[in-house]
């Protein structure tokens, strides 16, 4: 189909095609995908607030869009979802400034 | 307290017509963009729906109401005085609750504590019927002296009370009811939980009701109640007993709401999508008889708000034979896509889960 730019809403309706060309990997995918969002150990709705927080981290706006639609009707409100998009931007720049310390190192071993 | 919006028929909007908004309803239809609720159920062979046994009298008083909810499916409002149920009507729905033996009586409105009737009413029904409902806003007990003994009175009759609370955060519920309505809410239910409402060791029960505070489905009715339980006694000290999960239905405002947001064909196609067969036998149209203020008879509360009589040549309650209403197919449209997606919708909430 036709399209005129990257990440076209619309898509996102048509991630089933994913199968196309290789059904096997394809359904074994969205097995386990369906699986993963049961209501486990964590609720369907801890799942859906840890889902939005890493579409965030990997940046997928499809991803952004379906979870934050799934946490709005399990009854999360704003503040939750803002949290939780927060843990993820902490846990993401914690994990960059955490290599300050290798910075540091390496600014001993090279200066008086 | 500041009202959310005002009602579609102040605003002399088009929608305040019901053969409008059943238009809009209908439209894609004949364009074939949305398959017929009808073909929909006659593809499942549920097709005609009929009416079983009566057992739900649901009796909307009025469309008085001191709230202007911006999903309001009523269009209901502190303009619409000149709607509520006469003493007449409300003699003759005693009189049927009596010789029928009918097992719930439910009532809405608007609010159904300003008609003023109300008290009587509930005085005489509660010697007749053994379930009765009252589906109460919250904050009309807090609206005025007049109403602040409301719990009480309440709990003096056994009434079932059934609350909408579309959400524990302030924000979310206050974006749909009207600034204000949280608090007021949270007084309200901590002065029926004092009277005994909702507590583990008393037979006074207090369900709440979650409705998604904008365009998308509600997710599943038990995670959403240990969450909604959870949080209420945690930050309030409140204690209920269910939370009903119901689906918002695009009639009246909240089809307003969609229109005017660009959301209505992509709320449709969800609900659409979402059809769910399971949900057909248990529909609450089935067994319940809705009475408008001014005694019209209908399949559900909705069929009223869009003004489809039931089927029957005498649709009033002043000339009704109960006993012809069993079997009668009952009216479909376009919106009955909200009360079968997903795990399906009526006034109890999910239909199977
Ligand atoms: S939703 Fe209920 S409380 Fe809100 S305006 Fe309508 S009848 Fe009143
Ligand atoms: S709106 Fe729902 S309850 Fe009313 S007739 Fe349609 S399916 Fe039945």
């Amino acid at each position: 189909m036709a399209n005129d730019g990257y990440f076209n809403p619309e898509d996102l309706k048509r991630f089933g095609e994913i199968t196309r060309y290789q059904q096997t990997l394809g359904r074994k995918f969205f097995d386990y995908y369906r699986e993963v969002f049961k209501e486990g150990a964590l609720t369907v709705r801890e799942k859906a607030l840890i889902a939005l927080a890493v579409a965030h981290v990997v940046q997928c706006p499809y991803c952004i869009d379906a979870y934050t639609e799934e946490c709005l009707k399990n009854g999360a409100d704003e503040e939750e979802m803002m949290e939780a998009i927060h843990v993820a931007a902490a846990i993401r720049s914690g994990a960059s400034l955490v290599f300050g310390v290798q910075m540091i190192n390496h600014i001993e071993k090279k200066t008086m | 307290m500041r009202q959310a919006t005002q009602t579609l028929r102040r605003l002399r909007s088009p929608l305040a017509q019901t053969r409008y908004q059943l238009k809009v309803l209908h439209q894609p239809i004949e364009t074939h963009a949305f398959p017929s609720f009808a073909d929909t159920l006659r593809q499942h062979g549920k097709y005609p729906l009929k009416r079983a046994k009566l057992e739900i009298l649901q009796l909307n008083l009025g469309k008085l109401c001191n709230q202007t909810c911006r999903h309001c499916h009523v269009d209901a409002g502190p303009d619409r005085k000149d709607e509520v149920t006469s003493k007449e009507i409300l003699q003759r729905a005693l009189e049927l609750i009596r010789i029928h033996q009918i097992p719930t009586v439910d009532l809405t409105g608007g609010a159904p504590e300003m008609n003023p009737h109300f008290r009587w009413f509930v005085e005489q029904c509660s010697a007749i019927c053994p379930h009765i409902i009252d589906r109460c806003n919250l904050t009309i007990i807090t609206a005025g002296k007049q109403y602040r003994d409301l719990p009480q009175f309440f709990a003096r009759h056994g009434l079932h009370i059934v609350s909408s609370l579309p959400h524990y955060s302030k924000n979310r519920t206050d974006a749909q009811r009207g600034q204000g309505v949280f608090e007021a809410s949270i007084e309200a239910l901590r002065m029926l939980n004092d009277v005994g409402y909702g507590q583990p060791d008393s037979n006074l029960q207090l369900d709440l009701v979650f409705n998604p505070t904008g365009a998308f489905l509600p997710s599943q009715q038990c995670t959403l109640e240990r969450v909604y339980k959870d949080k209420l006694l945690r930050k309030y000290g409140i204690r209920f007993n269910r939370l009903i999960v119901i689906t918002n239905m695009p009639i009246n405002r909240f089809l307003d709401y969609l229109l005017q947001t660009g959301q209505y064909e992509q709320y449709m196609q969800t609900l659409i999508e979402a059809f769910n067969p399971a949900t057909v036998d248990g529909l609450m149209c089935r067994n319940t008889l809705s009475v408008s203020w001014d005694g019209y008879l209908y399949d559900c509360d909705f069929n009223q708000m869009l003004d489809l009589k039931i089927n029957h040549p005498s649709p009033h309650l002043l000339d009704i034979d109960i006993d012809s209403l069993e079997g009668l197919p009952i009216a479909l449209h376009q919106a009955c896509y909200g009360c079968t997606a997903g795990a399906g919708s009526s006034c109890s909430g999910e239909i199977a889960s």
